[in-house]
């Protein structure tokens, strides 16, 4: 498997993150810290440009003890949402909310010396 | 960041190409946002009529209030100019900015992207943008905002805005690509002014049917449509039944999350509607009349089939006209695919037999609506025989506007398909 340096760590500043196409592959590089996770730029729903669109939290629901709503508020987990259609995959998993078998494709990447190198698939 | 690599590096090897893609907002090109789509189109030679999509009306207003009939309207509708987003006269709902999820579906918040000013227009280059992206060969447009004008308090505003939009489109849009065409605004609260506008664009060639916006209280089967319905019939032109929704419905109004209202209401207008259609014997009345129901899905329909039928057993003294079940009269409808429930390929199965869909369903992407469908919608399939594909994707449509075929996508052509020459691919401009 081919490693291919797309870049540096420190150009993508943190909580951000950069697509690139290298040859056929499209990939979403997603930094936080100095961790960074790798995504096929492909929603496994229409095929759309997820790694494209934008970040935002999880919105969850506020229940009471005695279930009633107290209203929406953002949550800490982060979902990069699919441009096309709005197709929301929690950044940490790659799966959807709704349904985990739903997910992003991984793709492995790592970073040594600064630099940030993508495992291109077989 | 790389954004570019040399092909030739250090150890003789050839370097990878390297590009950066950019993230997709309100500004980014139609091209980019369905730059996937356009590679999925490059790969096969699917003829493609594209039964529903868009115009952004509201962001050429100001060309559709000159071309108001009444003065004092013009007047009207320039006074709001400046007092706000909604333009002048537009009745908006609650909800219709809700439609982008809050910002995360850039393009159904605005495609404000560069397009090159000139002699063709804005709308004219977005459309063709899209087109050419989704490899679509004849895409049939529907305003925006407009869907729920029906349900404006004045009638007589239907009219002067339906008759403007229509205008502007027949003026000053579609003559300039012969590829796209139009289903024209039918202001269906005032059924005179339907027959005057049926009969003004009988032969216009880019107006290849009349619609109507679904989202209103009128009941289809009232005696005052019959002109109406008697003239389209003999346009040979199909009658549109477009869906939409309205948060403003009382029905609507105890669905508290935007989600739950979109859901029910581009189901309950066209559900309504069908409903009278069917039970008042319409089809008996103008058995030569097409109807195509547009931008309801299809889950729908297997339910009202299987429920008329039923009722109809039981008390066919209401339904007198009627000489065959109801699901048998709908099994001769048209309808629009989008938006595809795809959630239970057992059922879409199910439902596709039960409508006839090789002959019946007609594709539809709804660009640039934040639930649109690609062509992949159908191409996916499983169950479907290539024929049958190519039939819903384009064929059934050509066979039903009348739409010619480039005849390197005649493969497998029937339902009354034509072929001469291809449309051109290039804008006519004016």
């Amino acid at each position: 498997m081919d490693e291919i340096s797309v870049g540096r760590l420190a150009d993508i500043p943190d909580g951000d993150y950069r697509i690139f196409a290298v040859e056929q592959l499209e990939v979403g590089i997603f930094r936080t810290g100095s961790k960074v996770l790798a995504y096929e730029n492909v929603c496994p729903h229409a095929g759309g440009p997820v790694c494209q669109g934008k970040i935002f939290n999880k919105v969850e629901e506020i229940i009471t003890s005695d279930k009633k709503s107290a209203g929406l508020r953002f949550g800490k987990a982060r979902h990069i949402v699919c441009p096309w259609h709005g197709y929301e995959y929690d950044l940490a998993t790659g799966c959807h909310p709704g349904d985990p078998s739903l997910r992003l494709t991984p793709v492995k990447v790592a970073v040594r010396n600064g630099q940030i190198y993508v495992s291109m698939p077989e | 960041m790389l954004t570019k690599t040399p092909r030739n590096s250090k150890n003789g090897k050839t370097a990878p190409r390297i590009s950066e893609l950019p993230k997709i907002d309100t500004a980014t090109d139609t091209r980019e946002i369905l730059a996937h789509a356009a590679k999925e189109a490059r790969q096969d030679n699917y003829f493609i009529v594209d039964v529903d999509a868009h115009v952004t009306e509201t962001a050429f207003w100001p060309d559709i209030i000159d071309r108001m009939e009444s003065d004092v309207y013009k007047q009207m509708a320039r006074a709001f100019k400046g007092r706000g987003p909604a333009p002048g006269l537009l009745n908006s709902t609650p909800g219709m900015l809700y439609q982008d999820v809050f910002g995360r579906i850039p393009h159904q918040q605005r495609l404000g992207e560069d397009a090159p000013g000139g002699r063709t227009h804005k709308q004219v280059t977005l459309v063709q943008r899209a087109m050419d992206s989704l490899g679509i060969d004849y895409m049939v447009v529907f305003p925006t905002p407009m869907l729920v004008l029906g349900m404006h308090p004045q009638a007589e505003v239907e009219v002067v805005v339906g008759n403007a939009f229509n205008k502007w489109l027949t003026e000053e849009v579609l003559p300039q690509e012969p590829r796209m065409k139009a289903m024209l605004y039918l202001p269906f609260n005032h059924p005179e002014a339907c027959v005057k506008a049926v009969e003004m664009y009988a032969d216009n060639s880019s107006v290849i049917g009349y619609s109507v916006t679904s989202t209103r209280f009128r009941a289809v089967n009232h005696d005052s449509y019959m002109p109406l319905y008697s003239a389209i019939q003999a346009t040979g032109k199909p009658l549109a039944f477009h869906s939409g929704f309205h948060w403003g419905d009382q029905s609507m109004q105890q669905c508290n999350r935007f989600i739950s209202m979109h859901a029910i209401s581009f189901v309950y207008y066209n559900i309504i509607h069908l409903t009278n259609w069917i039970i008042n014997g319409m089809p008996e009345r103008f058995p030569k009349l097409k109807v195509i129901w547009i931008e309801s899905g299809l889950a729908w329909l297997p339910f009202i089939m299987q429920r008329l039928d039923s009722e109809y057993m039981m008390r066919s003294s209401e339904a007198p006209l009627l000489k065959r079940r109801p699901s048998e009269y709908i099994r001769d409808m048209y309808f629009s695919s989008q938006p595809l429930e795809r959630s239970n390929l057992d059922l879409t199965e199910a439902t596709f037999k039960a409508i006839k869909a090789d002959t019946q369903l007609l594709f539809a992407s709804d660009w640039p609506h934040w639930d649109f469908d690609l062509p992949n919608a159908i191409t996916s399939l499983p169950f479907l025989d290539e024929q049958a594909k190519r039939n819903i994707l384009g064929f059934n449509a050509a066979g039903l506007f009348n739409l010619e075929v480039p005849k390197h996508k005649m493969i497998g052509a029937k339902n009354g398909a034509r072929t001469k020459k291809a449309p051109s691919r290039e804008p006519v401009t004016v």
